[in-house]
């Protein structure tokens, strides 16, 4: 069924090992060590995937993470699925599956193919320009766009893998296990720097590892020998740690980085079984070495994507290190020397080498005549005008090049073959050294974007700053190592390296054909089908900014960032303006280097831990009473509690009954506390709050409001003084942690002088609110030493107690027009507290009552609740509260503000009771105002803020803001809805109580 | 993220910390005493520079003290930091 395309034992392969997998379906066989892409090739598999935009057949086309093409779907239908998986990166184990994307029903036979044919008709923009008009079809239109294109398909079951954080602290990072990174590692943790090695790969050595060449050698042993012995040495550094599998994704300022650490990919599916799968490794590094390689350029020429087209380095390393041969009649298209090491390595494995295509001018080296020798035809000065073959490559079609290299010229050659290396040179990768705010330069010789600016401790070394050759790499890795590590020699200072000189080079960006370049497909991204042809009509119409042509090209744009094209995009772009690369500038480098799974980016934080919640000691007691609750800030709060299949309505109007009739009991533990000290603590209660206190006696309680300095409602509460110095405030549920913040502020900078202790107690008390009628008599049988009396214990007081040797703070204050006792102890005594004042009010038919009761039994006061009838648009004026503002005061925070033109229109938005007409119909919170229904378009007066059922009135309430509502009352107003028209009359916001009878009752 | 060298702590990451927009703006003594545009040019005008500028920053999660930092914005180096009340160091 399948061939066998491997030519030789190789050390990092397993060959004892058998491995199947499934790829489309088919059942193939690979060995321990190998890639997706290598197991793929030794059975002669090129054809993988289909282009995103004309579903051109496509193959593998590098072997390591800038891969465009290869890109599968893992275990398909699986809870273990991952999509945009590059087949070049992920290790094969027993049992993996595998298939391709973006290709329907088949990559062999794909519908969406049809557009290959069509593709005169899609050039860059046609999505943007044809389906503009008309808008309203966008919608139609956009189905089916996304339909036919995307890549795979996100997981929809539950992912069964661990994944994990780790934060590590070190001296000295070094991102890159190459020859450069290996040596830096080595020499910085050797000289007391705590270091960390990683590397995205599974073995350490980068290229040099399965370097061949008999021309590279270091004291005389060929290349990756010599490195062997120096990975041996590692395992006894003390200070050093290595991770391979390990991709650094982000590099962020102040040399804090992100990498993905990959466990268990690579393991069969019983050994990934309660295994961390990834890990977020988060970094920060005193020092930081980059030693990221350089990622080899393909060509841009006429048809250059087919199946078997590929990198040369890739071709080298698939021999090199799987053993395994890309093709057997292989051609070279250089315009470099890279491609004549691969073509001799592959000679001397005894894969057939038919000839190399060089651009450049003859010239005769050692490495051109050890080529000739191997008897390997080279055509000099030739271009590849053209390639054939639909889902494999079988022939190219060279001719020769003119002079000025942009047109040719003579006779067109045609070789057969199966497999075309392209060698268009070397781009360091540069992108984790740009992400950490460094910036490059252009290298206007070598056409590279080189490091050049660094924005904090860090170097880059080897090819990822420009340095090719051995020798050049390792004389100057020994310099900088001196310098950055500041040390007076590295261990490998008296080396000895010996390499091939190399040919100049000759850069040519759009290769010429014999065709006209409309007649052509040169493409530049592969993944996202962008052609040079897209790029020029981009500038054609008018585009100049590289950032502005990416995007109207989506050049750059696909999993791979462009990692392969980009150059190409600047130098055509470059080459058509008529400006210099370096001021043309590149594209922003963004983070992740390499895609990274949701799973490591959230970590432990999934399920429970998602958002964690904080819940009262009492919590337990209204779980076993089966209420439901709602998320109020962090607090998980008791909402209602439903008896025997009540709904929501039901239960709250029983409770709110019950609450006014008898007696009934509040959770209020969440509400936020702070203990407030100091001689200068009523001072500082006269500034933040719009009242007085200076005359608040010890043992009573006040209301107060909070503004911010622009003069708008902040927040509210209770607070009451416990001694000369010494006061206790509450707060809002959700405002708690915001007010101490703003207190601390303005204690902090603007009135350092004033001598005043702040401490949040949120946590440290717990609150039972108990209210109605009956409440004093309840608190009577829980305390019958304390007189509840009016005269001693009256409304808005404090009194310290004791139920048995539990001390209690308790407030008479109410939030629902009731007698109320709020009575707090410490936490931990919260839950038997509450439980006793259930036992004691058992004969009062105590009932509790949770958030959506106490917010029923407030709006028939007409008590505002900040931030649900307050939106940090609303004064104290808005609200009707002027009573509460201060004249007397000079200052407080907000006071200048209550009195700017804009605060005191006539016309703000203000507090007001609505009625409905008809009793029954209650209002939705949000809906609009008018005061009109015929006009168009009509004014919105405001919106309803508040709405319930009263079941005390019998009828329907609501609070609302509208646009000067404190003249309106009396006044008719509309509500139009989606389906009908509600009639209202704007009323006092007090419905319950106006005389305040019941507090004292 | 930066590392932030808290007065009082030392170097933290800055996800411990607040940031309390720009520095040195004094709360006017007598308020009542500013015309609307006075009064408006403290409530609402602060400056964005690209470049020098002087900040305030919280500890919120470590010792919540407020203290002042120079930050360069356009390439987030941070130039100096010092007390709440201090003088800005030159730089």
């Amino acid at each position: 069924m399948s061939e066998n395309l491997r030519v030789k034992s190789s050390q990092y392969i397993d060959e004892t090992t058998r491995v199947s997998f499934k790829f489309n379906g088919t059942t193939y066989y690979g060995f321990k060590g190998d890639t997706l892409a290598s197991a793929l090739l030794a059975n002669n598999v090129h054809l993988v995937g289909r282009s995103f935009k004309y579903h051109r057949p496509r193959g593998i086309m590098t072997s390591g993470s800038e891969e465009p093409n290869a890109i599968v779907q893992i275990n398909p239908n699986t809870n273990r699925t991952e999509p945009n998986v590059r087949a070049t990166e992920v290790e094969i184990y027993e049992g993996m599956e595998a298939s391709s994307q973006n290709c329907w029903p088949s990559v062999n036979f794909d519908i969406g193919g049809i557009n290959n044919f069509l593709s005169p008709l899609l050039p860059a923009g046609f999505y943007y320009k044809t389906f503009m008009w008309p808008a309203s079809f966008w919608e139609k239109y956009e189905y089916f766009i996304r339909h036919s294109a995307g890549l795979g398909k996100s997981p929809t079951l539950k992912d069964p893998d661990i994944y994990d954080h780790r934060n590590i602290h070190c001296d000295v990072l070094v991102v890159g296990a190459g020859i450069s990174g290996i040596l830096a590692a080595k020499n910085a943790a050797k000289n007391n720097y705590k270091t960390l090695l990683l590397d995205e790969k599974n073995e350490l050595g980068g290229s040099t590892i399965y370097e061949n060449n008999e021309s590279n050698k270091i004291d005389n042993k060929i290349s990756s020998e010599w490195l062997k012995k120096e990975i041996e040495e590692l395992k006894n550094i003390k200070n050093l740690e290595m991770k391979t599998r390990t991709s650094v994704a982000a590099y962020h300022q102040y040399n804090y980085l992100l990498a993905r650490e990959n466990l268990t990919d690579h393991l069969e599916k019983k050994d990934k079984i309660n295994k961390i799968r990834q890990r977020l490794l988060k970094i920060r590094a005193k020092k930081v070495i980059l030693a990221t390689g350089a990622l080899e350029r393909p060509m841009v020429f006429n048809n250059n994507d087919r199946p078997g087209i590929m990198l040369s380095s890739a071709i080298k390393k698939y021999s090199d290190f799987y053993g395994v041969a890309c093709g057997r009649k292989i051609i070279f298209f250089t315009n470099n020397d890279s491609a004549y090491e691969s073509a001799i390595s592959l000679n001397d494995k005894g894969i057939k080498v038919e000839a190399v295509v060089d651009i450049r001018k003859q010239s005769e080296t050692n490495l051109e005549k050890r080529v000739i020798d191997a008897g390997i035809k080279i055509y000099w000065e030739h271009t590849v005008v053209d390639t054939s073959g639909y889902k494999r490559l079988n022939n190219v079609s060279i001719m020769k090049l003119s002079n000025d290299g942009t047109s040719v010229t003579g006779n067109k050659i045609s070789i057969s073959c199966d497999c075309l290396g392209v060698a268009g040179g070397w781009t360091p990768a540069v992108h984790l050294y740009t992400q950490s705010g460094s910036k490059l330069a252009f290298d206007e010789d070598k056409k590279i974007f080189i490091p050049n600016k660094n924005n904090s401790d860090q170097i880059s070394v080897g090819s990822c700053c420009g340095d090719f050759k051995l020798d050049e790499i390792l004389k100057n890795l020994n310099e900088k190592l001196k310098d950055f590590l500041d040390i007076n020699k590295t261990d490998f200072e008296n080396i000895t390296v010996k390499n091939d000189e190399e040919i100049s080079k000759r850069n040519i960006w759009l290769l010429p054909s014999d065709k006209a370049l409309g007649k052509t497909k040169p493409f530049v991204d592969y993944q996202n089908d962008a052609t040079a042809k897209d790029i020029k009509l981009a500038l054609r119409e008018g585009f100049r900014s590289i950032e502005h042509v990416k995007r109207y090209t989506t050049t750059g744009m696909g999993t791979d960032q462009g990692k392969l094209g980009n150059m190409h995009a600047l130098g055509i772009i470059a080459d058509t303006a008529g400006v210099k690369m370096g001021e043309l500038g590149t594209t922003t480098f963004r983070p992740p280097y390499t895609p990274l799974t949701f799973g490591t980016i959230v970590g432990r934080n999934v399920g429970k831990f998602f958002d964690i919640f904080r819940r009262t000691p009492m919590n337990d007691w209204h779980v076993e009473q089966k209420a439901e609750f709602e998320n109020v800030g962090q607090w998980k709060r008791a909402w209602y509690y439903p008896i025997d299949g009540e709904t929501m309505h039901q239960a709250v109007q029983r409770e709110s009954k019950a609450a006014r009739e008898s007696s009934g009991i509040l959770d209020a533990s969440t509400l936020g506390k702070i203990d407030i000290q100091g001689s200068d603590a009523s001072e500082f209660l006269n500034r933040v709050y719009t009242n007085a206190w200076s005359k608040l006696g010890i043992g009573k309680c006040r209301y107060g409001l909070m503004l911010n300095e622009d003069g708008m409602v902040y927040d509210d509460g209770v607070t009451t003084r416990l001694g000369e110095n010494h006061y206790l405030m509450t707060t809002t549920t959700g405002g708690a942690a915001n007010v101490l913040g703003k207190l601390e502020d303005y204690l902090q900078t603007e009135w350092p002088e004033l001598d005043v202790y702040l401490t949040s107690v949120t946590d440290q008390f717990a609150t039972a609110s108990l209210c109605g009628p009956n409440s004093k008599k309840i608190l009577k049988k829980i305390i019958p030493d304390l007189d509840l009396s009016d005269e001693n214990f009256p409304h808005m007081s404090f009194k310290e107690a004791k139920i048995g040797s539990i001390v209690c703070r308790i407030m008479r204050i109410s939030f629902t027009g009731e007698q109320s006792f709020e009575i707090n102890v410490q936490a931990s005594y919260g839950k038997a507290l509450w439980e006793k004042c259930i036992e004691a009010g058992k004969e009062f038919n105590i009932t509790p009552y949770g958030t959506e009761t106490m917010h029923l039994l407030r709006a028939e006061k007409g008590f505002i609740i900040v931030g649900q009838d307050t939106d940090g648009t609303m004064t104290p004026i808005d609200l009707q509260m002027d009573w509460i503002v201060s004249k007397k005061k000079y200052d407080f925070i907000g006071k200048r503000s209550l009195n700017r033109s804009d605060t005191m229109r006539e016309d703000r938005k203000q507090l007001v009771g609505l009625l409905t007409d008809d009793p029954k119909v209650v209002l939705e919170e949000g809906a609009q105002i008018v005061s009109e229904l015929k006009k168009n378009p009509v004014e919105m007066l405001g919106h309803v803020t508040s709405s319930y059922f009263s079941p005390n009135l019998n009828k329907s309430i609501a609070l609302a803001v509208v646009r000067g509502g404190k003249d309106m009352m009396g006044k008719k107003l509309f509500i139009p809805m989606e389906d009908k028209t509600i009639n209202v009359t704007v009323s006092n916001p007090v419905f319950f109580d106006q005389t305040n009878e019941r507090l004292n009752a | 993220m930066f590392v932030i060298n808290c007065p009082y702590c030392g170097e933290r990451d800055q996800q411990e910390f607040k940031a309390g927009g720009e520095a040195h703006i004094e709360r006017p003594k007598q308020p009542t005493e500013l015309s609307d545009d006075e009064w408006a040019e403290y409530l609402f005008m602060r400056k964005n520079i690209k470049g020098v500028q002087y900040e305030r920053w919280n500890h919120a999660h470590g010792c919540r003290k407020w203290f002042n930092m120079i930050r360069d914005t356009s390439n987030d180096e941070i130039k100096a930091i010092y007390k709440m009340g201090e003088k800005p160091p030159s730089i």
